[in-house]
């Protein structure tokens, strides 16, 4: 997987992902795509890329734990995320949605940089260096692999016993 | 292998496994709650799992509380989905105007001690005052619950929280909550749970356990719970009729750290726009201006709440001029209870506008929203930027007395100013 580096700062909370205002609007991904990050930086949805990445410092996705925050990045064509670490609630509802959440020092990361994940390590291909990722337990792994949780109980139908 | 912490016997209950820190576990769950801002979500992830039936309509509860009332057709077309859904199997549905879904899992007695309850919202972390693992989870996860009852946990580590002394004049459970965010920072607590205990929680009502709960989620915690004491069964007698037994920690548990939190040390604090762990001492920010006040949220709209802020109100004498006052009852309880004791009428004639039970103006769904510069007061837990609806706003988060004295002086000001 690889991608190219769209980064923010810490502790970007749910409402910079995108507004509970816009949730009230709609819930399509499709359309929240184009209000992604818009308080924090109103040129993001025009200029996201499928296969992009987001990169953030700590805390990523605190504060509500809507779940439009992931879908949306979804939408945007967004499929993995890199901070230094992840609100719990966000971490989950990545995991339950098949957006790769990724904790790993980020710091060296730079705005357009293109990023690898290769095993286990997110090689920074613009420096040349690279810094291992927390490997995620193997329920979520096999939640992830399935796509999120709705492909995973089509498959299932329930967790196992 | 060491003893257990609250989080891990509880956890080790529900899975029917040895749960240790950091295990994730499939656990079946007591309670579920979803409101008007997660539930909807819910329903097309339970659509598109191919949901038939809801495992336990019982144990599930939804709650009109974001958009309440509803501002426009697209969210009121949201209420209908989830009460024609709640009708269709049964589920228990708070219409609007009941107030907060947090407030209601509490009032109505669905969570009890050793339960495991979760809700499709941050500050489900409210129940843990109650001595359940309570926790916030995503639409998703709610959509599993429905069909099978159950759901994914990592099981957390635990910080343990040693409470001290009491709250002196003027000082209050979110004072201390402030405090705690202020010493842990708004990620201190990642993915672990926090777990007061010590000689000073016997001190603490329920009303203050449940913003100390409340708040958990502020640092990060995946819980806050606390022990179960005479407290605890005062609060659920005549709310359920539930068998419980209290859970405590092994004298052995194993512990990431421990921290101190004495009560008697501690004055007025405020959180600085926007950040929930930029808190000040209130000395430090007094006189700044402020043109709106909150009163209300899962965090600070209960009776004693307004109790504290009508005494401060009273005393300073009534709403200063330029400042506007909004008042929320977390639930249509606290509201009644206003309006037979008087509390409300006292509000309204001194101006202040009174909104339908729920979560208002916190998250900037409904209710007052500040315009550009404005600086607000709130008794809520958040101060993002926007919060409140408008980016523009500046939020500054205080004791439910501390707010009413801003009222009063129409700038920030040290409740012990002004109280009697």
């Amino acid at each position: 997987m690889t991608g190219r580096a769209r980064v923010f700062g810490n502790d970007i909370n749910t409402d910079y992902i995108i507004t509970s205002r816009r949730k009230r609007e709609s819930l399509d991904p499709a359309v929240l795509r184009h209000y992604v990050f818009e308080e924090l930086d109103a040129g993001f949805a025009v200029t996201v890329e499928a296969g992009d990445w987001i990169v953030a410092g700590k805390n990523f996705g605190c504060g509500s734990a809507m779940e439009v925050a992931v879908t949306a990045l979804l939408g945007a064509g967004i499929r993995a995320v890199a901070a230094c670490s992840f609100s719990r609630t966000y971490f989950r509802n990545a995991v339950n949605n098949g957006l790769l959440p990724l904790e790993c020092d980020t710091s060296g990361i730079g705005e357009g940089d293109r990023l690898t994940l290769a095993d286990g390590q997110v090689r920074n291909e613009t420096t040349g260096k690279a810094v291992a990722a927390a490997r995620a337990p193997e329920m979520m792994r096999e939640i992830i692999a399935a796509g999120g949780l709705v492909n995973y109980f089509r498959l299932h139908g329930d967790f196992p016993a | 292998m060491g003893g257990k912490t609250i989080s891990e016997k509880i956890l080790s209950a529900k899975s029917g496994v040895d749960a240790r820190a950091g295990d994730v576990v499939v656990c079946r769950v007591d309670g579920a709650m979803g409101t008007d801002g997660s539930a909807p979500m819910a329903i097309d992830y339970f659509e598109a799992m191919g949901g038939q039936t809801v495992h336990d309509a019982a144990s599930v509860a939804f709650a009109l509380d974001h958009y309440a009332p509803a501002p426009d057709r697209a969210t009121a077309q949201l209420h209908e989905r989830l009460r024609e859904f709640a009708g269709k199997y049964g589920i228990e549905l708070w219409d609007v105007g009941q107030g907060i879904g947090h407030q209601l899992m509490v009032e109505r007695g669905r969570a009890v001690p050793g339960s495991l309850v979760v809700g499709a919202d941050s500050h489900a972390v409210t129940y843990g005052a109650l001595n359940a693992f309570a926790t916030g989870i995503g639409s998703s996860d709610l959509a599993a619950i429905l069909i099978c009852g159950r759901v994914w946990l990592r099981v957390p580590g635990t910080i343990r929280v040693n409470v001290a002394g009491c709250l002196g004049r003027g000082v209050y459970a979110k004072d201390a909550a402030l405090a705690l965010a202020a010493k842990l920072g708004a990620d201190g607590a990642a993915y672990q749970a926090l777990e007061f205990g010590g000689p000073g929680v016997a001190a603490l009502d329920m009303d203050d356990r449940l913003v100390l709960s409340n708040f958990a989620v502020e640092m990060g915690a995946k819980n806050g719970i606390f022990p179960a004491d005479g407290v605890t069964r005062q609060y659920l007698s005549g709310r359920t009729a539930a068998g419980f037994d209290a859970v405590e920690a092994d004298a052995d548990a194993g512990y990431l750290r421990e921290i101190g939190l004495d009560l008697s040390e501690l004055g007025p604090q405020v959180a600085l726009p926007h950040q929930v762990d930029r808190v000040e001492p209130l000395e430090r920010v007094a006189g700044t201006p402020v043109q709106m006040v909150y009163l209300g949220t899962c965090t600070g709209g209960r009776v004693k709440d307004f109790h504290q802020a009508r005494d401060v109100l009273r005393a300073g004498g009534g709403v200063a001029g330029g400042a506007q006052l909004v008042v929320t009852p977390a639930s249509r309880a606290v509201l009644e209870t206003l309006a037979q004791d008087g509390t409300l009428a006292e509000f309204a004639a001194m101006g202040a506008v009174i909104g339908t039970p729920g979560c208002g103006s916190c998250c900037g769904t409904c209710g007052s929203i500040p315009g550009d510069g404005v600086h607000v007061i709130s008794t809520a837990n958040r101060n993002f930027k926007g919060r409140m609806g408008n980016s523009g706003a500046f939020i500054y988060l205080a004791s439910p007395a501390s707010c009413a004295a801003a009222a009063a002086r129409g700038a920030i000001t040290d409740p012990r100013e002004i109280e009697a």
